[in-house]
């Protein structure tokens, strides 16, 4: 009946793959990029095994001819411009998923196995395909352009490509689907009887969606906001495709230390930086979750 | 105010007039017409599918009616969102909203309507003394027993002084004991109040216990609307006498019909006069004879019949016997009046008897 008490050791044997799998899947590359951030930059790429801490210094600071540090903010702009894309990119798919979400809702059972299916099907369409398919809709004689110059609009425009718009709206597609589904899931469970209360008590359309319909799926709405920045902060196809890589985000800027650049340890060092970043973000979140539930059930 | 006619004429608080329900091709609810007066416990019986809950949320503005009308108070309600009626609703599974306190819930519907935070803390606290929960008004809804739930509904959709509450089953969910105290609470909650209460439930126990009316409900139109007396001494028909309490039904011919009164030959070959419902001569009908109403020993009773005890049914304050007589099979219900009184084995011979105004003929 019970095995795992009669023999403790079962517990691990049986999770011995997970483990592995974590261990060779997670532990270890972190462990090699933290060793790499703290590792000296090799002369033609690649890293020696001396310790130090200038990737870390290099963030903030350029190193004078003399050896002096000066402040160099050129890094941190790079921090605070991908912060406000993923935030913004965020709230854009928040404001759009939360109609979609209910909309689907409401739909018949069949409709909604379908809707949900379309939602999800550009997952089986590789991310990068489907980015390119933007550079075709934005682009110079690209779809939209053509259109409106043929319904002659516009005679000449600037490219909708290669700026802070093209690379949001990548972002935004790329990741909406992470905000609808738990939206979705946490408008399924909404008791009807809720809202139907709520009417009862002469609630109108508005006082019933802000007093019951949203907070009672604040919880899909975290765990979407969290899904889609994640994401967003290492997003490197985004714009590198759609922005132009004019305008650099974090996910650019390891993949540059790591490919042109050739300073490994500095792109070692962003990574971690963006990692400690998230995780901060996320045991907070966690945190807050937990005394909120924690509240609930207490006598 | 009713009282300057001199006479008590009770005032309308819903009137129902031709209110049929269609979903999709079927049809819930066939028109029906009926008032339900201020200040009443009026109750909404019948069997799960009978089209009592749907009459309920076409009252509360869930569902529109198919065809016909209905006013509250004398004003046609048709087409107006439930936010917009003076009318709240207790429901089955309590629908508390789960993210406010005790508190928050009761003041809703208050806050909704516009009430100033004082005015509204004061009748949220008169409503938590009505219920009892004083000591739970920062809880969650979680946090409470299902008795306690089912206070909290009651106190929010009593809060805002409808002019009529509608109570979708709101007993069922609660176990047996709770249940019984919960009826005598909620009588007591309609008379403190003066509010006029439409109760649904599928219990015909509950429906007697507590209603001043009751409408019994049958495949989507109104089988029998009466007092609580009304449909259990004289229903109108065999649903139901069937539905309501228990009862034996008995074959019979109609020999003839005279006003009230209509004289039957019985299975048992006498023949008997007694109360009818649509009975016609020359026709079959049916005897309805409640088991409590049957003698056993037969005493003085003008009819009696041999038979035999098929089974027997201690249930402490009853017994229920099953008598095998004149080619049927009647349930018998006895007082156990006497402390280990007289008891009757399988298989012994009786009398049983009744008398001709217990029995009610009903026309086939």
């Amino acid at each position: 009946m019970k095995p795992s008490s009669k023999n403790p050791n079962w517990n691990l044997l049986g999770l011995l793959p997970a483990h592995l799998i974590m261990l060779l899947t997670l532990i270890i590359p972190i462990g090699i990029i933290i060793v790499v951030s703290f590792s000296t930059r090799g002369p033609y790429g690649g890293f020696e095994y001396v310790f130090t801490t200038a990737p870390y210094k290099q963030l903030l600071f350029n190193e004078g001819w003399t050896g002096e540090l000066e402040f160099n903010p050129q890094y941190l702009i790079v921090v605070a411009r991908t912060l406000l894309l993923s935030a913004v990119t965020t709230s854009i798919c928040l404001l759009l998923s939360f109609p979609v979400a209910y909309f689907i809702a409401l739909q018949r059972p069949t409709i909604k196995v379908l809707l949900i299916y379309l939602v999800t099907l550009p997952f089986w369409v590789s991310m990068i395909v489907r980015v390119y398919s933007w550079i075709i809709i934005l682009g110079k004689d690209g779809v939209i352009e053509k259109t409106l110059r043929g319904l002659g609009l516009v005679d000449q425009m600037d490219s909708l490509l290669f700026g802070n718009t093209a690379m949001l709206l990548g972002l935004v597609y790329s990741y909406i689907p992470l905000m609808i589904l738990p939206i979705f899931a946490s408008i399924e469970k909404l008791d009807p009887a809720l809202i139907e209360a709520s009417h009862d008590l002469y609630g109108n359309r508005l006082t019933t969606l802000r007093r019951v319909i949203l907070p009672l799926t604040r919880p899909g709405m975290i765990a979407g906001a969290i899904l889609v920045f994640v994401p967003s902060l290492g997003a490197v196809l985004e714009p590198t495709l759609l922005g132009g890589g004019k305008t650099m985000m974090m996910g650019n800027l390891i993949q540059l230390q790591f490919g042109g650049a050739r300073n490994w340890p500095l792109g070692a060092a962003i990574a971690i930086v963006l990692m400690a970043a998230v995780m901060v973000f996320l045991i907070f979140q966690g945190l807050r979750s937990m005394r909120s539930e924690g509240l609930e059930r207490a006598a | 105010m009713n009282d300057e006619a001199g006479q008590r004429a009770p005032r309308k608080a819903v009137e129902i007039k031709g209110v049929s329900k269609v979903f999709g091709t079927y049809q819930a609810l066939k028109p029906v017409s009926f008032d339900i007066y201020d200040n009443e416990f009026f109750t909404l019986l019948g069997p799960s599918g009978c089209g009592k809950t749907t009459l309920l949320r076409m009252i509360a503005g869930f569902e529109q009616p198919t065809a016909g009308q209905i006013f509250l108070h004398g004003s046609d309600i048709q087409g107006l969102p439930p936010h917009r009626r003076r009318v709240n609703t207790v429901f089955q599974s309590y629908a508390l909203f789960p993210h406010m306190s005790v508190e928050q819930n009761i003041g809703f519907g208050l806050e909704n309507l516009g009430w100033s935070k004082d005015r509204r803390d004061a009748r949220v606290a008169d409503m938590l003394r009505l219920v009892h929960m004083e000591a739970f008004a920062g809880r969650k809804p979680q946090q409470l027993s299902g008795g306690q739930r089912q206070r909290v509904a009651l106190a929010r959709a009593l809060a805002p002084e409808p002019e009529v509450l509608l109570l979708d089953e709101p007993l069922s969910a609660l176990d047996l004991k709770l249940r019984q105290a919960m009826r005598d609470e909620l009588r007591i909650l309609q008379r403190k109040t003066g509010i006029t209460f439409v109760f649904v439930t599928h219990d015909q126990e509950e429906a007697l216990d507590m209603s001043d009316r009751i409408c019994v409900l049958g495949d989507g139109e109104i089988q029998q609307l009466g007092t609580p007396a009304a449909i259990y001494e004289e229903p109108s028909n065999r649903f139901v006498a069937d539905f309501i309490g228990e009862t034996n039904f008995l074959d019979a011919d109609v020999i003839a019909v005279d006003g009230e009164q209509a004289t039957v030959k019985t299975q048992f070959g006498m023949t008997l006069t007694a109360s009818h419902k649509k009975a016609v001569a020359g026709q079959k009908a049916f005897l309805s004879i409640r088991p409590e109403k049957i003698s056993l020993p037969a005493q003085d009773n003008p009819i009696a019949v041999d038979g035999t005890i098929m089974s027997t049914n201690y249930l402490g304050g009853y017994t229920y016997y099953l008598v095998e007589a004149g080619g049927t099979k009647l349930r018998i219900s006895k007082r156990n009046s006497v402390s280990r009184g007289q008891m009757f084995e399988i298989g012994q011979s009786v009398k049983v008897g009744f008398a001709a105004e217990s029995v009610r003929i009903l026309g086939a």
